[in-house]
C-alpha cells in the first residue's frame, strides 16, 4: 500500500500547493491591486483577460522575462539563496493546513500532523533567514537597515504569535489542526460558539480568551507576513524598498510571492484556528467523526468553504493594508513587546484560571 | 599552599582600545571607533521617495537614531534670478510656474503684485478677487498635496489619491481659467491674460460643496488615528523662538503657535474684504502643521465661497494705455495701438527706477519678490525668496536626535518643493 499513500500525498502536493495556492498567491496580488483600487476611487488593472483577471499572468511573463541581474557587490550565493529561503517556508507551511475534508476516503490534508501548529510556526520562523540573508548579501545600506528591522520584527513577534494561540491549544487539548476543526464544526467555531456543546455557559466564556487570542493572532500575522501597518522592512519611503532593493526579475519576484504565501498561509492558519476550517456553520453537512465517510459533494463544497473564508480573510489582510498608516520602527516593537506579548501571556493564564474553574 | 590575590583590572571597552591604540601592537589594529561601533553614513535623496523631488541628506545614524543630517540642496537649480535679469517683466511670468509648481497661480499672482507694486498700479476690483480666487486655489491644491504626501511618506497611500481626486478637479478649473492645467502663466503686469469664463463660477461653487467632504474624509481617515498620532506628535518639534529665528513662514510658522499670516498682516489683494481666520497651531510638532493645513483648506473654501457671493463688474485689468498691451482686434485696425504693442512687445513696459519688494503668502509661506529696476524693461536684480528653502534651513537641528523613521514625517510636515527651493 505504500505507493498509495505516496500516489496520494503526491496529488495532493501537487494539487494544493501548485494548482491552488500558487495561482491564489498570483490571485490574491490581483486582488489587492483590484480592492486597493475600489478603495481609492480607482478602475485598477482591467486590460488584460476579463476584468483584468489574466494580469497576474502577464506579471509573472514580465518577471521572467527580465533580465536576471546580479549586481557586482553582492555576495552571489547568499544573494541567491535568499529568495529561495523566504518562498520555500510559506509553502512548506502548506502540509499540515486540512483544506478539506475528505475526497474519495482521503483525508484533505498532505500531512496530518499530531504536532501541526508546532510545525507551522518552526518551519514560518525560517523565513527570517531569507530575509536576513537579503539584506546581508546585498551589501547595501538601505537592504542593510530594512532587513535589521525585519530581523527583530519578525523574531519579537514570532513570541506573541506562538503564545495567541496556546490558549486555544488549551481549550481543544489538542495540537492536531484536523481534529482541532472538526471540533470546531461539532460544536461550534472558536469565534462563533452558536451550536453543539458550545451553546453553554461554558463555550460563551472560554470564547473570550479566544477571542483575545484572536487578536493578538491576527496583529501579529500582519507584523509575520511584513504587510502594512508593520511592513517596516520595506517601507518604501525611508527604505526604498527594504531588503530587497538590489533584486529584479525573478528573484525580486520570488520575494513578493513569499510574502503573499505568507499571508494566504497565515490566512488559512487563522481560519482553520478560529473560524472553523472547512467547515459549515451550525453543523450543516458536518461529518460524524473525522473518519466517517463524507460524500463527494460534501467534501468539494468543504474544500469551497475552505477557501472562500481564506479568501475573506485576505480581502480583510487587504483592506487594512490600504487603510492605515505605518507604525515607527521602536513603536512597533514596543507595541509587540509591551502589549501584545503581555496581552498573550496575561490570556494564557486567563485561559488557564476559566479551564479550571469550569472542570 | 599560600594564597595569593591578583588585581584585576577590568576596563570599559572605550578605555581599552584608547590602551591599546597608546601600545603600539603590530599587526593588531583596532582604533576606538572599532570597539564601540561605528557610525552608518547614510545617502538619502537626491532620487529617494521621501525627499519629494531631489534633496539630498545625508544622515548619520547611530542605529536607527539620526546624530546628524546635512541637507544638500540645489540639484534643481535653473539658475531663475539671473534669467530674470535677461528678460522683460512679463516674460518672466512662465518661470515663475515653475516655482512651487504645485502652486502656479499663486506664484504668478505673487510676482504680478510684485511688478506692480514697482509701477505704481493697482488692480480693478473685479481683477483682485479674480487673483483672490487664483490664491486660493493654488492653496487648496497645495495643501492637498502637501497632506497627500505626508501621508503617503508616514504609510497612508490611500489617502494621498484621495486628496489626488480633488486636485485633478482643480486641474480642470484652471484649464477653464487659464487653459493650462499645470503651467498656467495666467498673470502679466497689470492684470490676467483674460477674464474669467462665464461658467467658471458654477464650477468653483461646485469644487467648493465637493472638497469639504473630501477634507472631512482625510479628517476621519488621519487626524484620530492612533498610529498616524503616534507618528507625528511630538515629533519634529519647532518652537515658537525657533521658528521666527530660522525665518519660518506660512503653516510651519503658524504650526508653531505664531499668528502671522500676511493676508491679515500685510493685507494684499482683497483680503480686507474677507471673512476669514488665520489658523494657528499650539505645540509646533509635525501633528500641528497637518492640522493647520487641514483648517486652511477650510479656510480657503469660506474665501472663496465669498468671492464667488459677492464678484464685482467690471475690467479685470489695469487701464493704462500705455504699458498695458491693447485688445487684440483694435492692434489690427488702429496704428496708436498697432504702434503701443510693438513697443510694448520689443522692449517690455517701462518700469521706474528704484527697489520694491513685495511678500505674498503663498500656500507654502511667504513667497516674496525682490527687484532692483534701473528703468526699462528688464529688472537689473531680482531675488526670490523662497519659502521651501527658508524651511528647510531648520532641517539639520529637527533631524538631530530623531529617529530614521521620522525623517520621513518631518520632511512631510515641513512640506517643501524643491523647484521653489533651488530656483
Amino acid at each position: 500500500m505504500d505507493w498509495y499513500i505516496i500516489l496520494a500525498a503526491t496529488i495532493k502536493i501537487v494539487v494544493f500547493v501548485f494548482l491552488v495556492t500558487l495561482p491564489l498567491v498570483a490571485m490574491s496580488v490581483w486582488a489587492e491591486r483590484r480592492v486597493s483600487a475600489a478603495i481609492q476611487d480607482r478602475v485598477g488593472p482591467n486590460r488584460v483577460g476579463p476584468a483584468g483577471l489574466l494580469q497576474p499572468v502577464a506579471d509573472g511573463i514580465k518577471f521572467l522575462l527580465k533580465e536576471d541581474f546580479t549586481p557586482n557587490h553582492v555576495r552571489k550565493s547568499f544573494y541567491w539563496l535568499a529568495p529561495a529561503l523566504t518562498m520555500i517556508p510559506s509553502l512548506l507551511t502548506c502540509a499540515v493546513i486540512p483544506f478539506g475534508s475528505q475526497l474519495f476516503g482521503e483525508k484533505m490534508v498532505i500531512a496530518d500532523l499530531d504536532v501541526g501548529p508546532l510545525f507551522v510556526f518552526a518551519v514560518a520562523s525560517l523565513t527570517v533567514y531569507g530575509i536576513v540573508l537579503a539584506g546581508w548579501a546585498s551589501n547595501s545600506k538601505y537592504p542593510f537597515l530594512g532587513s535589521v528591522r525585519s530581523t527583530s520584527q519578525m523574531i519579537s513577534y514570532e513570541i506573541s504569535l506562538g503564545l495567541s494561540i496556546v490558549p486555544l491549544l488549551m481549550i481543544y487539548g489538542e495540537l492536531n489542526l484536523g481534529r482541532i476543526v472538526m471540533e470546531q464544526a461539532q460544536n461550534g467555531w472558536a469565534l462563533l460558539p452558536l451550536w453543539g456543546e458550545g451553546l453553554s455557559v461554558k463555550g460563551w466564556l472560554l470564547a473570550v480568551p479566544l477571542f483575545i487570542s484572536f487578536i493578538v493572532f491576527t496583529t501579529s500575522m500582519f507584523a509575520e507576513t511584513n504587510r502594512l501597518p508593520f511592513d517596516l522592512p520595506e517601507c518604501e519611503t525611508e527604505l526604498v524598498a527594504g531588503y530587497h532593493t538590489e533584486y529584479s526579475s525573478m528573484k525580486f519576484a520570488l520575494f513578493f510571492l513569499g510574502e503573499y504565501a505568507a499571508m494566504i498561509i497565515g490566512s488559512g492558519l487563522a481560519v482553520t484556528l478560529f473560524f472553523g476550517g472547512w467547515s459549515l456553520p451550525f453543523g450543516w453537512l458536518t461529518p460524524e467523526s473525522l473518519d466517517a465517510e463524507v460524500p463527494f459533494w460534501h467534501g468539494l463544497i468543504h474544500i469551497g468553504v475552505f477557501f472562500g473564508k481564506v479568501i475573506l480573510f485576505i480581502i480583510f489582510f487587504i483592506a487594512v493594508r490600504w487603510t492605515l498608516p505605518r507604525f515607527r520602527y521602536d513603536q512597533l516593537m514596543k507595541l509587540g513587546w509591551v502589549v501584545f506579548f503581555e496581552l498573550a501571556l496575561a490570556n494564557v493564564i486567563l485561559t488557564a484560571l476559566l479551564l479550571m474553574w469550569l472542570k | 599552599m599560600a594564597n595569593t590575590s591578583k588585581e584585576l583590572e577590568i576596563q570599559d571597552s572605550a578605555a581599552r582600545a584608547a590602551q591599546l591604540a597608546g601600545a603600539e601592537l603590530e599587526g593588531y589594529q583596532q582604533t576606538t571607533e572599532d570597539l564601540v561601533g561605528e557610525k552608518l553614513v547614510l545617502n538619502m535623496g537626491p532620487s529617494h521617495p521621501a525627499t519629494h523631488g531631489v534633496l539630498r541628506l545625508i544622515l548619520e545614524l547611530d542605529g536607527e537614531e539620526i546624530t546628524k543630517a546635512d541637507p544638500d540642496v540645489g540639484f534643481l537649480h535653473r539658475g531663475d534670478e539671473k534669467i530674470a535679469e535677461n528678460m522683460q517683466y512679463n516674460q518672466f511670468v512662465p518661470y515663475t510656474d515653475r516655482l512651487d509648481y504645485l502652486a502656479p497661480l499663486a506664484n504668478n499672482v505673487a510676482y504680478a503684485l510684485a511688478v506692480e507694486k514697482l509701477m505704481g498700479w493697482e488692480l480693478p476690483a473685479r481683477g483682485q478677487t479674480v487673483r483672490t480666487i487664483c490664491c486660493e486655489l493654488a492653496r487648496i491644491s497645495a495643501h492637498l498635496l502637501g497632506i497627500g504626501a505626508y501621508a503617503m511618506d508616514v504609510g497612508a497611500m490611500t489617502v494621498f489619491l484621495y486628496t489626488f481626486t480633488q486636485r485633478e478637479t482643480i486641474y480642470n478649473l484652471s484649464e477653464q481659467l487659464t487653459g493650462a492645467r499645470f503651467t498656467t502663466s495666467y498673470t502679466r503686469v497689470g492684470g490676467q491674460t483674460r477674464d474669467i469664463p462665464e461658467d467658471f463660477l458654477d464650477s468653483l461653487s461646485k469644487f467648493c460643496d465637493e472638497v469639504l467632504p473630501c477634507i472631512d474624509e482625510v479628517d476621519t481617515l488621519l487626524s484620530r488615528n492612533k498610529i498616524f498620532l503616534d507618528r507625528t506628535r511630538d515629533i519634529g518639534v519647532i518652537s515658537k523662538e525657533d521658528a521666527i529665528t530660522w525665518g519660518l513662514s506660512g503653516p510651519n510658522l503658524r504650526g508653531s503657535g505664531i499668528e502671522h499670516d500676511l493676508r491679515k498682516s500685510n493685507p494684499y489683494l482683497d483680503y480686507e474684504r474677507f471673512d476669514f481666520d488665520v489658523v494657528v497651531g499650539s505645540s509646533g510638532d509635525c501633528y500641528d502643521r497637518y492640522l493647520v493645513r487641514m483648517e486652511e483648506m477650510r479656510q480657503s473654501v469660506r474665501i472663496l465661497r465669498q468671492c464667488i457671493a459677492d464678484m464685482p463688474d467690471g475690467p479685470v485689468n489695469v487701464a493704462d494705455s500705455k504699458e498695458m498691451l491693447p485688445e487684440k482686434d483694435r492692434v489690427l485696425m488702429n496704428m496708436e495701438e498697432l504702434i503701443h504693442h510693438f513697443i510694448l512687445v520689443t522692449q517690455g513696459l517701462d518700469a521706474p527706477e528704484g527697489e520694491v519688494y513685495f511678500g505674498a503668502e503663498n500656500p507654502k509661506g511667504e513667497l516674496g519678490f525682490f527687484i532692483h529696476s534701473k528703468g526699462g524693461g528688464v529688472p537689473y536684480r531680482m531675488k526670490i525668496r523662497s519659502p521651501s528653502f527658508i524651511n528647510l534651513s531648520i532641517l539639520p537641528q529637527l533631524l538631530e536626535g530623531s529617529m530614521m523613521s521620522d525623517t520621513v514625517a518631518i520632511l512631510g510636515s515641513l512640506d517643501f518643493v524643491m523647484g521653489e527651493c533651488d530656483r
